[in-house]
């Protein structure tokens, strides 16, 4: 199954893929319109230390701990991908504690919400992915 | 002291309706023209930093950027214009030289644009590129002047040793040092994927790149940084670098301060120790001279390896470069006044030189006068914009040319021109770590060969409508080029006729 990668070696810490992320997950059709003035809850993150620059988002783990925490039922598997239920979520955050890489999040309803490849909001390449200017985030098949 | 500010040159556009505050703008502007402001939510740039390379504006993810020359003027004079009055501001105010870097910018005639060329129609049939095989390949290195047959009167094959290229371009000169690590691997593996060659510069070849060198022509300069008996080894060529067209006549300096770790090894110049380049060879003083190095060259790679003599066109290019081919070398390879640069005095980059169309028309027709012109193939250099420049270089006689400035532009370079600061904000001519990552050679390798397979596209599309099915039949074929706008004099050196002629 694909998945998004990112190559530290080539993350420039520009943090594009945030916003690209925010904008895919928003439904709006002009970024600069949508985007405005909003503090963005984005997917995908940039972890920055010492001269080092990395964007973390969801692995989509074949044994996901998040997945086996989910006592709502909310968070299920499709097709390898982790997908999230908004209306099942009971806001209890177990999965958020449980996903090793920090990559699962209360968003502004309170609901959990995670990268899902972007397969409900267009078909194809992630926007991060599409949106990285040097090719450090990659959507293939390892 | 107030008389030495200078208004800036551009200013920075921001859109307040499209900026979303990402500040992507200002994490990737190596130059710090751009600050937010978190107390007025706003963010703010400062122009007289800005150089106007594009970087913040192409990665803007809601295009509220633009860079525009600034309007400010000073009071019109058709004979001192801005260029040349902050000139003398700078240099008052510094008491240096100036520094430029790329190419001559200026307004002198670029005769590639008034040659036209030739395609069939009804008389000589044309040729569908797409249905008829096309060559474009080309070998570089002197002909053999008779043709031996075995006893069974097959053809005995030529012995000299050669260059083939797939198509009759390659990539010029950039030394490591003044291009980045990454432009290096960009280059050198497309070069090998298009089976063409690139040139090493005259910093040395990085450790990491001789698994290239069947693709690697290496430079031997007047510095000599980096010069070893592997090094020579592993190349396909080696060019002997006398002049560059945009610094014709002086040498070169990297300063103290680039010669940093992998630098200073390839280069073979110790930490922090300046590479100064002296502005001709010490041992080279004559035609004799340069012969002398020609065949220390050969000898000490045994005669495998062609090599290359690199000349900056110059007023007296014929002769030069008739000594040039009965020096022993292979290849001799011309670069015009239009010629980039990583750093080079403004003076001499703009007012040295002669234009690349104008030599090479030149030294061809005088090479073939002397009757020499199969001892040595013409490589030509400084300024080969399209494949239509490509092939009017072929036309006029060129065996191939090298591309600097356009390979540069394609992995991401935006003639900027600021090369000599060491801030390449797209990671080419730098060698901070930071920035030097922004060029990643996994798309900037499939980037030059997406360029160069277009180019060899077009050169097939050309020649098939002048119903030519290979560039061996186009080299020299002046008939195929018509001057427009040109003088009878330079229609003379250029060898051509007016069009409608």
């Amino acid at each position: 199954m694909k998945r998004v990668y990112v190559n530290e070696k080539w993350c420039l810490g520009c943090h594009l893929c945030e916003y690209n992320c925010a904008f895919s997950n928003s439904g709006g059709r002009d970024m600069a319109t949508t985007l405005m003035g909003v503090n963005i809850r984005p997917n995908i993150r940039v972890e920055e230390g010492e001269g080092v620059c990395y964007a973390v988002s969801c692995r989509h783990c074949e044994d996901p701990l998040c997945v086996k925490g989910c006592i709502g039922g909310a968070l299920s598997i499709e097709d390898g991908v982790i997908e999230i239920d908004k209306s099942k979520c009971i806001h209890c955050y177990t999965c958020i504690v449980m996903c090793p890489y920090g990559a699962v999040m209360p968003s502004e309803d309170g609901a959990v919400q995670k990268c899902e490849l972007c397969v409900k909001t267009k078909k194809g390449t992630p926007a991060c992915v599409a949106g990285c200017p040097n090719g450090a985030i990659v959507f293939e098949e390892r | 002291m107030a008389i030495e500010f200078m208004y800036p040159e551009y200013e920075v556009l921001r859109d307040p309706d499209r900026c979303i505050r990402c500040r992507v703008c200002e994490r990737q502007c190596a130059n710090e023209v751009h600050t937010y402001l978190p107390e007025k939510d706003r963010m703010i740039s400062d122009d007289l930093k800005c150089v106007n390379c594009h970087r913040c504006a192409t990665l803007c993810p809601t295009r509220a950027i633009k860079i525009v020359k600034s309007p400010h003027t000073f009071k019109e004079n058709a004979n001192w214009g801005q260029k040349e009055i902050t000139e003398i501001y700078k240099q008052a105010s510094s008491g240096g030289v100036l520094l430029s870097s790329m190419g001559n910018p200026e307004k002198y005639p670029v005769y590639f644009d008034k040659m036209l060329l030739n395609a069939s129609q009804v008389t000589n049939p044309s040729i569908d590129p797409l249905r008829e095989p096309m060559e474009t390949r080309v070998f570089l290195g002197g002909k053999t002047h008779e043709i031996k047959r075995d006893e069974n009167g097959r053809l005995i094959p030529i012995k000299r040793v050669k260059l083939e290229l797939s198509m009759p371009v390659m990539f010029s000169a950039m030394s490591y040092g003044s291009i980045s690590y990454n432009a290096h691997e960009s280059l050198a593996r497309a070069a090998r994927e298009l089976g063409i060659f690139y040139n090493t510069g005259e910093g040395g070849l990085h450790e990491d790149f001789y698994q290239y060198g069947s693709n690697t022509i290496v430079q031997v300069a007047s510095g000599r940084f980096g010069v070893h008996k592997k090094y020579l080894d592993t190349a396909a060529a080696i060019e002997i670098k006398i002049g560059q067209g945009a610094k014709p006549g002086i040498g070169g300096h990297l300063p103290g301060e680039k010669i940093v770790g992998d630098v200073s090894r390839t280069r073979m110049v110790p930490e922090g120790a300046d590479a100064i380049s002296p502005a001709p060879h010490h041992d080279i003083y004559s035609i004799e001279d340069l012969r002398q190095l020609v065949y220390s060259l050969k000898e000490a790679t045994n005669y495998t390896k062609p090599v290359f003599v690199k000349i900056a066109a110059v007023h007296n290019i014929a002769a030069i470069a008739s000594g040039i081919a009965r020096s022993g070398a292979d290849v001799i390879a011309i670069d015009g006044f239009r010629g980039g640069t990583g750093a080079a005095p403004t003076r001499i980059r703009d007012n040295v030189g002669i234009p690349i169309e104008l030599a090479l028309a030149s030294v061809d027709t005088r090479l073939r006068e002397e009757g020499i012109r199969d001892r040595v193939s013409l490589v030509v250099a400084g300024s080969i914009r399209s494949s239509a420049d490509v092939f009017k270089a072929v036309a006029l006689g060129a065996d191939a040319c090298y591309i600097g400035t356009a390979a540069l532009l394609a992995l991401g370079c935006h003639l900027c021109r600021t090369c000599q600061t060491g801030r390449c904000n797209w990671g080419i001519a730098t060698q901070r770590p930071d920035l030097v990552k922004r060029l990643n050679p996994d798309l900037g390798y499939q980037r030059l060969v997406n360029l160069l397979t277009a180019w060899n596209h077009e050169i097939k599309e050309l020649m098939g409508g002048m119903g030519i099915n290979s560039i061996e039949s186009l080299k020299g074929n002046r008939l195929m080029l018509r001057g427009v706008g040109l003088t009878q004099k330079e229609l003379d050196i250029l060898g051509i006729k007016h069009a409608g002629e």
